[in-house]
């Protein structure tokens, strides 16, 4: 088994979402997360799914996923061709004698403080899932209150598009 | 929509009195050419859809949210609607309308419980490959959510089992809806389609243009196979010593049973065909080794075991074809062509993958194995075929009475069914023994001549599938060869019958149990018979009594309990032509599906009848390296 970060351009239309994630929980994959949003086409949205499956069961997810009507293109986001991060709110106890310590590291770890409090502190991070993990680990014994992370969503490098022909599709 | 509204205005059209609401059948000229839109309510919109869409037969029930629909459906004259008993009925009978004839079957119900009564026969054409639409009727738009009366969130529902769904709340959207469920229903691998349309959009006012296209961004099958895959099937065929066709249900859905026959002649290569195929190679044929899988004959099962090549067509290696997957057909490569590109290596690798349509697909090879005979170079199959054709000699299919039994061996009453009405007719069984001797005995000859529920295994599924198979055929003799059992799952529909004038003939093979699962009481749960007992006729109990039902109905009622009476009773119901008839054939009780695979195990240990197992030839199966 092994992570696959699939990016899926389909039709914004209602019900969509629920075809694709029934579709991949009823086939029995594995699935690490999946972010949705708008596109540069009003009409288009945008999955990013990460699935935790081996490479037979990643061509049957493609492949299923493609006979959707509603799916207009899957493609596979290798991770060393791709920026794929994550976000993360995270809600830190911390009063005066720990803040200094807390802000310290946000600013290690290249994150933000967006909300102070008396007690603690809202902390949101973008990163790869390995970043985000590594500052969850050092937070951990300030007290880590609330934890809230958003799917993972990626896009190739280069300057080739999703929707250019002739891009492999999955 | 609203420039047209707005030109109405102008004119003064508003101002005059209360225009007569069109029917169909008035506007129905004007789907031929593009005309300017016509202002209708979205129940005539529907109407006006299915009769551009091409639909002839609509098979439903009417009911709260759907009723809109069913008062221009009166005025229709080119969708004719039957009315029947239960929503079940209808799904089966639009599989049967679509399974005989090619076309895209269509049934109708309304919300909740109508829907959810549509749900078997919607999974049921999802597993086949059946081109139906389901229409239903929803809640009002604004009620949809609030768990109103009779609600049933039907789409989300058939989401797993449709090849694809709509829920239509704005009039305007019904004809681009109708027309891609029906594209999408027909196109690439068949499967169901839902229309879910909510009360409020058939009541409101809409107007009616029909699309000129579909605009599916997203769905475009592949039908043409890439000629490289042909290249290489073709040298893997040519290279091959011991390859079988191994031919699908795809290829009766493609239409393809003409072309077929042309690659099989020409290559030269046994072949058998599957629960879903039976028919589309004459069963008559040389090369023909009958249906493979656990009730398939020894030649077929024994063949794909010790093929080094198999030519998979239109099929999806279902368990109840390979057995134990991983040792199934275990010294073979695989050439695997089908439509949908997920059934290519989804059980079995390929080590050919062919996409495309069974028909194309069938051409392109034939055309690249006719270049190869040409060139001298075609494959020597003929030590192979003898061996087959040994096995098929050695290991006919066949059936022997029990010992002690008195009763009418079921395989016998089949037979005959099949040899004294021929192969024109069409033969739909239920699900269960009864199924897999009429798979085994009947002698199919033409492609849509069987008819069953092979994915699902949906019990109920003859009576109704057959009244759709006579609606759309009717000129054919159609034979619904149904249990004790599956016939009283759905045989309410003998009323639709009888009232719409659809003479189908039952033949109930009456055990009194139910049979394929007492089957495997007796073989697997020593003979410990839980909950198989029907009480439909041994031991003198009739419940019901199945001549007397047929009578209530206004069917003839025929029964059967001797052997020498098969041939007259069969004579007698192939006389009878305005009614449907009902044979109660009472037969003997312990009669057992052979061959048999067991769930789950190898097909190299298939029985020819309990504990037999037949004797291989160790010598011969050493020499060519095949366990």
């Amino acid at each position: 088994m092994a992570r696959h970060t699939l990016s899926v351009l389909v039709e914004d239309k209602p019900g969509v979402l629920a075809r694709i994630s029934g579709l991949i929980s009823r086939r029995g994959f594995n699935i690490d997360s999946l972010a949705v949003g708008p596109t540069e086409n009003d009409d288009i949205s945008r999955m990013t799914i990460v699935v935790d499956v081996d490479e037979t069961a990643l061509e049957q997810v493609t492949k299923q996923l493609n006979k959707l009507v509603e799916v207009l293109k899957v493609v596979e986001l290798d991770e060393s061709a791709s920026v794929q991060r994550e976000l993360l709110l995270i809600k830190v106890r911390c009063d005066a004698s720990s803040r200094a310590e807390i802000v310290q590291i946000t600013q290690m770890f290249r994150c933000n403080v967006v909300d102070v409090g008396l007690d603690a502190v809202v902390i949101e991070a973008t990163g790869t899932p390995g970043k985000l993990t590594a500052l969850l680990d050092v937070l951990d014994p300030y007290g880590v209150r609330e934890i809230v992370q958003s799917g993972l969503v990626g896009v190739a490098r280069g300057g080739k598009s999703i929707t250019d022909r002739g891009r492999r599709s999955a | 929509m609203t420039v047209n509204r707005a030109g109405d205005s102008a004119t003064g059209l508003r101002d005059q009195a209360p225009r007569q609401i069109p029917t169909p059948a008035d506007l129905a000229p004007a789907v031929r050419s593009p005309a300017p839109p016509i202002e209708v309510t979205g129940a005539q919109s529907l109407v006006l859809s299915l009769e551009a869409a091409g639909a002839e037969v609509v098979f439903g029930i009417p009911g709260g949210a759907i009723l809109p629909a069913y008062d221009p459906l009166l005025d229709s004259v080119k969708v004719r609607h039957i009315l029947v008993r239960h929503e079940q009925g209808a799904g089966h009978a639009a599989e049967g309308y679509a399974s005989a004839t090619g076309k895209v079957g269509v049934c109708m119900a309304t919300s909740g419980p109508g829907a959810t009564n549509l749900v078997t026969a919607i999974a049921d054409a999802y597993m086949d490959s059946v081109p139906i639409v389901a229409i239903t009727g929803q809640v009002s738009s604004k009620t949809i959510g609030t768990d109103a009366f009779q609600e049933a969130d039907i789409r989300g529902i058939t989401m797993p089992i449709t090849k694809h769904s709509y829920l239509v709340t704005d009039p305007a959207e019904i004809p681009a809806a109708i027309k891609e469920a029906f594209h999408i229903a027909s196109t690439g691998r068949p499967g169901p389609v839902l229309v879910d349309i909510t009360k409020d959009a058939l009541t409101g006012s809409t107007t009616f243009t029909w699309p000129a296209d579909v605009a599916l961004p997203g769905y475009k099958p592949v039908t043409r196979p890439h000629h490289k895959q042909i290249r290489a099937a073709a040298r893997l065929i040519r290279e091959s010593k011991r390859p079988v066709f191994y031919l699908g249900g795809g290829i009766v859905r493609a239409e393809a049973a003409q072309e077929l026959r042309e690659l099989v002649d020409l290559a030269g290569i046994p072949l058998v065909t599957t629960l879903m195929a039976r028919g589309v190679v004459p069963d008559s044929h040389p090369l023909h080794l009958g249906m493979p899988g656990m009730h398939g004959s020894v030649a077929a099962v024994t063949a794909l075991q010790k093929a080094d090549l198999l030519i998979a067509i239109g099929t999806r290696f279902d368990d109840r074809v390979t057995g134990d997957l991983s040792s199934f057909a275990p010294g073979a490569k695989v050439i695997h062509a089908d439509i949908d590109p997920a059934e290519v290596s989804k059980n079995r690798g390929a080590d050919v993958p062919i996409v495309g349509d069974a028909k194309a697909v069938i051409e392109d090879l034939t055309v690249a194995l006719r270049a190869d005979a040409e060139a001298g170079r075609a494959g020597d199959y003929t030590a192979w075929r003898e061996r087959t054709r040994g096995w098929a000699q050695t290991y006919p299919l066949g059936y022997r009475p029990a010992d002690n039994a008195t009763a009418i061996p079921p395989q016998y009453v089949i037979e005959r069914i099949g040899a004294l009405t021929g192969p024109d007719a069409v033969y739909v069984a239920g699900v269960g023994q009864h199924q897999m001797w009429a798979a085994q005995f009947v002698q199919y000859e033409r492609p849509n001549a069987w008819l069953n529920s092979g994915g699902l295994g949906t019990m109920g599924y003859s009576v109704p599938a057959a009244m759709g198979a006579k609606v759309g055929e009717p000129d054919r003799t159609v034979w619904a060869i149904d249990g004790d059992g599956c016939f009283q799952m759905t045989n309410q529909e003998l009323a639709t019958c009888v009232i719409n004038k659809i003479p189908i003939k039952v033949a109930i093979i009456n055990n009194s149990s139910l049979g394929m699962v007492r089957q495997w009481q007796t073989l697997f749960y020593g003979e410990r018979y839980s909950n198989t007992d029907l009480h439909t006729s041994a031991a003198g109990s009739r419940v019901p009594d199945f001549v007397k039902l047929a009578d209530a109905y206004g069917c003839v009622g025929l029964r059967c309990d001797k052997t020498e009476d098969v041939d007259a009773t069969i004579a007698k119901a192939l006389e009878i032509n305005d009614v449907p008839v009902v044979i109660d054939f009472v037969v003997e009780r312990d009669a057992m599906v052979w061959p048999m695979v067991p769930a789950g195990v190898s097909n190299d240990l298939v029985t020819t009848a309990r504990a037999m197992t037949p004797v291989w030839d160790r010598d011969d199966d050493a020499a060519e390296g095949v366990h």
